[in-house]
Order: structure tokens, then C-alpha cells, then sequence
């Protein structure tokens, strides 16, 4: 159970993005997590409230996208998405693949701000 | 009051990730091949390395290795006693090493001994964990995942994540396969459908069954690595 750290990430991510705007309020924060990033969403939404209090995120809602994995499947020459993580063969022609093009991420996309007008 | 989305587009990890870049070009630049050996609690990471380096130092090399724990210098202390050095890292709760806590350790240790330059291998054996340490790239040369026959064969499907990651898959204690009824067959499928054509060998570190292959894997990555620093030279 490493979400802790990571959620410790997301906050000095987003606090150095937004050093130069203190009047912004956070609303939200939107995540990509990959299928391969050994993070999983119950356990990061499970410690987020606690993690970011006192800090800029405090009250903000965590949006995580998640993302299934894509393997570039020799055999159809094309990228292919995967149903889960068990096994890393083309679902449409079962050829083994080891070139993973989509599902390590683990990443803040966006953050949703308020702003003074 | 408006409201906006900002985009960042940021690893959370960033910072892990770009320590850990800085350290693998240095392991690099100073010829030495570093692995991070990652396994469950139980598995027999401390055996292998102890053997590891008894054999490669009997082979005239000049390994290290530092060991991720919890608490205690246990591993360390046993890992010693094979003339190689050894440096235990504490992480005190924290269930993985990272890149920082490695760079750290090395820089103050730089006055003990510990130039890079010194060594030929270094082995950083990972706290027993497979899920966390997967996230935390220590700017490795080689992910090892280790797996004993006691285990099961069925651990790759369960924590695909760090075999998915690994470069090669360790089976340790294969002299207990019998009594364990382990079918390496089995586990060997089941390590392919994971990380498909990834290198298996089976060992065992009370009979040193497999260890030639390892050590040949070793010299053989070590002297791939040379060659790429010598072409980019």
C-alpha cells in the first residue's frame, strides 16, 4: 500500500504548478491511471481526504481516469487493447506481445480551479 | 468566480523518475551493473544474493549489494559474511526503496569506499513486497523478479504489474520442488503469458543448481552493457 506516497506526489505536484496563484481554489483534480502502474483507484480515493488536508487539494475531489493496457500486436500491426491484465496476448489474434504501448501511467492531467473573475 | 481547468500532464512520479535517470547514467558511465531484486517476504532473496556473491567474487568480480528492509540490519550482517560489501538501508515503515533514498545512501557513503568505480555488480535487494516497489524505478540495469517453488505458480497472475516489469524471473528453492508438488511448467507458461519470452531460470541456492546460468546471465548483460558505453564512445 504505497497510494499514500503517491497521493503525497499528486499534492507537491500540483502545489508547484500552482505556487504563483494562492487566490485559485482546487475543485477537482483529474488523474490517468494504467492498468500497469501497481496503483489502484479504491485505495487512492480511500486516502485522499486525509492526505490533502491542510493543503491546497483540501476539499477537492479526486477524478481518476483509468486506463486498460495496449500491447502493439506484431502480427495485425496494430495497437490493441487488452480486457485485463492476465495476459499479454493480442485479444484478436493471441499472439504474444511484449511491447506495451498504454498502462504504466500515472498521472495528474488537469485540475479543475476557481478563480476570482 | 470562473472556473477553469488547468492542464499539467505530469508524472506523479516525477521526481522518483528523474533521480532515478541521473543514477542510471552514473552506474553507466562508471561500468557498473546495477540490479534491484524484488520478490515477496520469504522468498529467499538473502540466500541468492549470499550465494550470488560468494560465487562472483570466487570468479575474481568485485560485487556490492545493499538491502531494503523495514527495521534491522539482519540481512546485511548475513550478506557480510561473504567478504563482499554490503550496506543496509532502513526505510522505517516505508514498504519500497527509491531513487532517492539510494542516491542518498551512496553519496554519504562515498568517503567509506563506496566509489561507484570500485565495483563491477551491484545488487540492490528491494524490501519483500510485490506491489509497491513496481512503481520505483532505482535507475536498475536489471528488474529480477524472484518467486519460490512454495509460492505457487500461480504468483505471476496475481501481481503481474512487477513480473510485467522484470527483465528476468528467478524460481528460488528448486530443491524443494518435489515436496512442494511445483510445476515448473506451469509457473514457466504462466511467467510467459505475463511478460512474454522473458528469461526464467531455476535455482537453488542450498545445491547452487542454476547458478552457472545466472552468473553467465550476469557477466553476459555486464559485458552487453560495456560494449553499448563503448560504441556511444
Amino acid at each position: 500500500m504505497h497510494e499514500l506516497s503517491i497521493i503525497y506526489g499528486v499534492v507537491s505536484t500540483v502545489s508547484e504548478a500552482m505556487k504563483d496563484k494562492p487566490n485559485v481554489r482546487i475543485l477537482s483534480v483529474r488523474m490517468r491511471v494504467g492498468a500497469l502502474s501497481g496503483v489502484v483507484e479504491g485505495a487512492l480515493q480511500f486516502g485522499y481526504e486525509i492526505a490533502t488536508e491542510g493543503t491546497m487539494l483540501a476539499g477537492s475531489q479526486l477524478v481518476v481516469e483509468n486506463l486498460p493496457v495496449v500491447i502493439f500486436c506484431q502480427h495485425c500491426g496494430k495497437p490493441q487493447e487488452l480486457p485485463g491484465v492476465q495476459s499479454f496476448r493480442c485479444p484478436v489474434c493471441n499472439t504474444p506481445s511484449g511491447d506495451i504501448r498504454q498502462g504504466r501511467e500515472l498521472e495528474v492531467e488537469s485540475i479543475e480551479v476557481e478563480e476570482a473573475a | 468566480m470562473t472556473t477553469r481547468i488547468v492542464e499539467l500532464r505530469q508524472g506523479v512520479l516525477k521526481k522518483n523518475d528523474e533521480l532515478a535517470r541521473a543514477l542510471r547514467t552514473k552506474f553507466e558511465e562508471s561500468g557498473l551493473l546495477v540490479l534491484n531484486l524484488v520478490s515477496s517476504p520469504g522468498t529467499g532473496k538473502t540466500a541468492f544474493l549470499e550465494r550470488t556473491l560468494r560465487e562472483l567474487r570466487a570468479a575474481g568480480a568485485h560485487p556490492a549489494a545493499l538491502v531494503g528492509d523495514l527495521e534491522t540490519d539482519n540481512d546485511a550482517r548475513r550478506l557480510a559474511a561473504s567478504g563482499a560489501p554490503v550496506r543496509q538501508i532502513n526505510t522505517h515503515g516505508r514498504c519500497h526503496l527509491e531513487a532517492e533514498m539510494i542516491g542518498d545512501h551512496l553519496e554519504s557513503w562515498r568517503h567509506e569506499g563506496w566509489q561507484m568505480d570500485n565495483f563491477d555488480y551491484l545488487f540492490i535487494e528491494n524490501v519483500g513486497n510485490l506491489v509497491c516497489p513496481s512503481s520505483y524505478d532505482l535507475g536498475e540495469a536489471v528488474r529480477v523478479a524472484l518467486l519460490s517453488v512454495t509460492e505457487g505458480e500461480d504468483k505471476p497472475l496475481k501481481y503481474p504489474t512487477i513480473f510485467n516489469s522484470s527483465d528476468i524471473a528467478v524460481i528460488t528453492k528448486i530443491d524443494l520442488a518435489e515436496p512442494c508438488e511445483f510445476n515448473a511448467e506451469l509457473a514457466r507458461k504462466n511467467l510467459n503469458e505475463i511478460r512474454p519470452g522473458i528469461t526464467i531460470l531455476e535455482t537453488s541456492a542450498k545445491t547452487g543448481a542454476g547458478f552457472p546460468q545466472w552468473l553467465e546471465f550476469l557477466s553476459g548483460r555486464r559485458a552487453g552493457r560495456m560494449a553499448t558505453q563503448e560504441t556511444a564512445i
